[in-house]
């Protein structure tokens, strides 16, 4: 028996927007089929709205939606009568007409699925999901392939299907979507959950600085090459030169080092070619976490 | 996540037969419309049907070349539409994920595979249809009789070759469904007893025709529009095959 996932164990809340993120082959896949009922478990339990979706009858269907990573689309079909016949399987349906004018499908309405690029697949997709009114949505990878009008479309449906009371669990390998979306994230690697929080927690999870003190941030600056910064900054801040002329200082920053990088470049006649500051991504936290090393 | 209390703006499924038939209708449609399935369910049986009235093959067998060669062109229909032309579907269906997504909706697993029985059967109505709207005009002329058992007989073998269909698309790739499948229309047509009787195979043959699905359904059928009568054996045989096959597409089928 292959244990692809071993030491999930999560919890989606109406009304939130519950992310795994990971890696690729991570685990987040294999986790959410099981808990819509796709795959069987060998051990461990779910429960989706009080009930095994393992044996998940009709009813319980009916109350969840699903878009699947690969869509899961018959290719000859046209999308406005494929929703219509999705919908009739449902008592009380969302109105296709809302959904396709919503999501912009009335705009390649009469392509089949195989002429669709991926991300109009993607919409038709979650218009599918969302088509019988479901209170608990699960969307896997839910922005792969979608141009940046359709990644703001579908994010604002998202936030919309949020305030309205839908649970909704989302996996993405994506940090920013999680950062953008999730009110909860788990990070899962190697088929297990390794971190667990809310963007804001997780961010203030750091591995060089104790709890309590400021957010590690990253100055980046275009300078002259070859600056040699040995001193100017606290030792557990590193200036690194990441490619000739552009430097990385990564740490708990302060004002104080600010003024004393300041006043260094002052008292050289440096002036930047640029320069940005930024608090840790999502993606910092994660590499943190999960190692840099590719799967 | 706890269950909520039920509102009235919640999902809901609607009735089980309403969700079968549209999937039925669904798919039934999708089967009309692809070129390839009908060359198989329809332009194929019936070039066999005028090839075995001008040919000799069937002449000893009864009153007339047509009266032979009907029967076992519809049960040529079944296997095309149920067989091949239902495995083919399943196979791409499942590469392309719609059986995992349809799977999560309130159709379900069993509620599939009901619309796809049900699709091959309206597909074959059609096909019977159109079968003796073209053998009629030449001179067929089925026995009253044979209608009952001839009908019942024929929806038995098309759930038969369904299930031996599903069993071929879940198991393998669909590029192998789509060999296996036209390979075994092309062996068990030409050899297998369906549109030319046991007796005229060669003789290490015959003795396993009778126990193939198609040399049952095509001796069934032959009982039953050239006799009138019901072939207890062959119906048996077909009943097995069903069995059996079902039993090991639910054992078997990987859906995903």
């Amino acid at each position: 028996m292959l244990r692809v996932v071993n030491g999930v164990s999560l919890m989606a809340e109406r009304g939130q927007v519950t992310a795994l993120l990971g890696a690729n082959g991570a685990g987040k896949t294999t986790t959410i089929e099981c808990a819509q009922g796709l795959q069987k478990r060998s051990g461990g339990s779910i429960s989706l709205l009080g009930q095994d979706p393992g044996r998940a009858g009709a009813e319980l269907r009916s109350r969840v939606g699903v878009m699947l990573q690969d869509g899961g689309l018959p290719p000859s079909a046209r999308p406005i009568p494929l929703l219509r016949h999705i919908a009739g399987m449902y008592a009380r349906p969302r109105s296709v007409d809302d959904l396709v004018g919503r999501l912009g499908i009335d705009t390649f309405a009469r392509a089949t699925v195989r002429r669709l690029s991926g991300g109009q697949k993607q919409r038709l997709a979650l218009a599918a999901a969302l088509i019988g009114n479901p209170e608990v949505l699960f969307l896997d990878e839910p922005s792969a392939g979608l141009d940046p009008q359709s990644r703001q479309l579908v994010f604002e449906l998202i936030s919309e299907l949020r305030a309205a009371g839908m649970g909704i669990i989302l996996t993405t390998h994506l940090m920013d979507d999680a950062q953008r979306l999730a009110d909860y994230v788990y990070i899962i690697d190697a088929g297990r959950n390794v971190a667990e929080g809310t963007v804001s927690q997780l961010l203030q999870r750091d591995p060089v600085v104790e709890a309590g003190t400021d957010h590690v941030r990253t100055l980046v600056f275009e300078a002259p090459p070859g600056l040699d910064f040995t001193g100017v900054l606290p030792d557990a801040i590193a200036v690194s030169e990441t490619r000739a002329g552009s430097y990385v200082a990564s740490g708990a920053l302060t004002p104080r080092d600010l003024a004393s990088l300041t006043a260094w470049w002052a008292a050289h006649d440096v002036m930047p070619g640029s320069m940005s500051l930024a608090a840790r991504s999502l993606e910092d936290v994660f590499l943190d976490i999960s190692g840099k090393d590719i799967r | 996540m706890t269950a909520p209390p039920a509102t009235a703006t919640q999902g809901a499924p609607a009735r089980l037969l309403r969700r079968i038939l549209l999937q039925g209708r669904y798919e039934s449609l999708t089967m009309l419309r692809n070129g390839e399935q009908l060359i198989l369910a329809a332009v194929l049986p019936l070039l066999a049907l005028v090839g075995l009235t001008v040919t000799p093959f069937l002449d000893g067998f009864g009153a007339s070349r047509i009266n032979v060669a009907v029967p076992g062109i519809l049960a040529l229909c079944a296997m095309s539409t149920a067989f091949t032309g239902q495995g083919i579907a399943t196979g791409f269906d499942r590469r392309y994920g719609v059986l995992r997504f349809l799977s999560t909706t309130p159709l379900g697993r069993e509620g599939l595979i009901a619309g796809k029985v049900l699709a091959v059967l309206a597909v074959l109505c059609l096909q019977v249809a159109v079968v003796a709207l073209v053998a009629l005009p030449l001179g067929w002329q089925p026995p009253a009789s044979g209608w009952l058992p001839g009908l019942t007989l024929l929806a038995l073998g098309a759930v038969a070759f369904t299930a031996l269909g599903l069993l071929v698309a879940g198991t393998v790739r669909p590029e192998a469904t789509l060999a296996i499948t036209n390979l075994l229309w092309i062996l068990l047509g030409a050899l297998g007893g369906i549109v030319i009787p046991a007796e005229r195979l060669p003789a290490l043959a015959q003795g396993a025709v009778h126990y193939l699905p198609s040399g049952a359904l095509g001796e069934a059928m032959r009982e039953a529009f050239l006799h009138g009568s019901l072939n207890g054996g062959a119906a048996l045989i077909l009943l097995l095959w069903t069995v059996l096959a079902g039993a090991a597409a639910i054992r078997w089928f990987k859906w995903n």
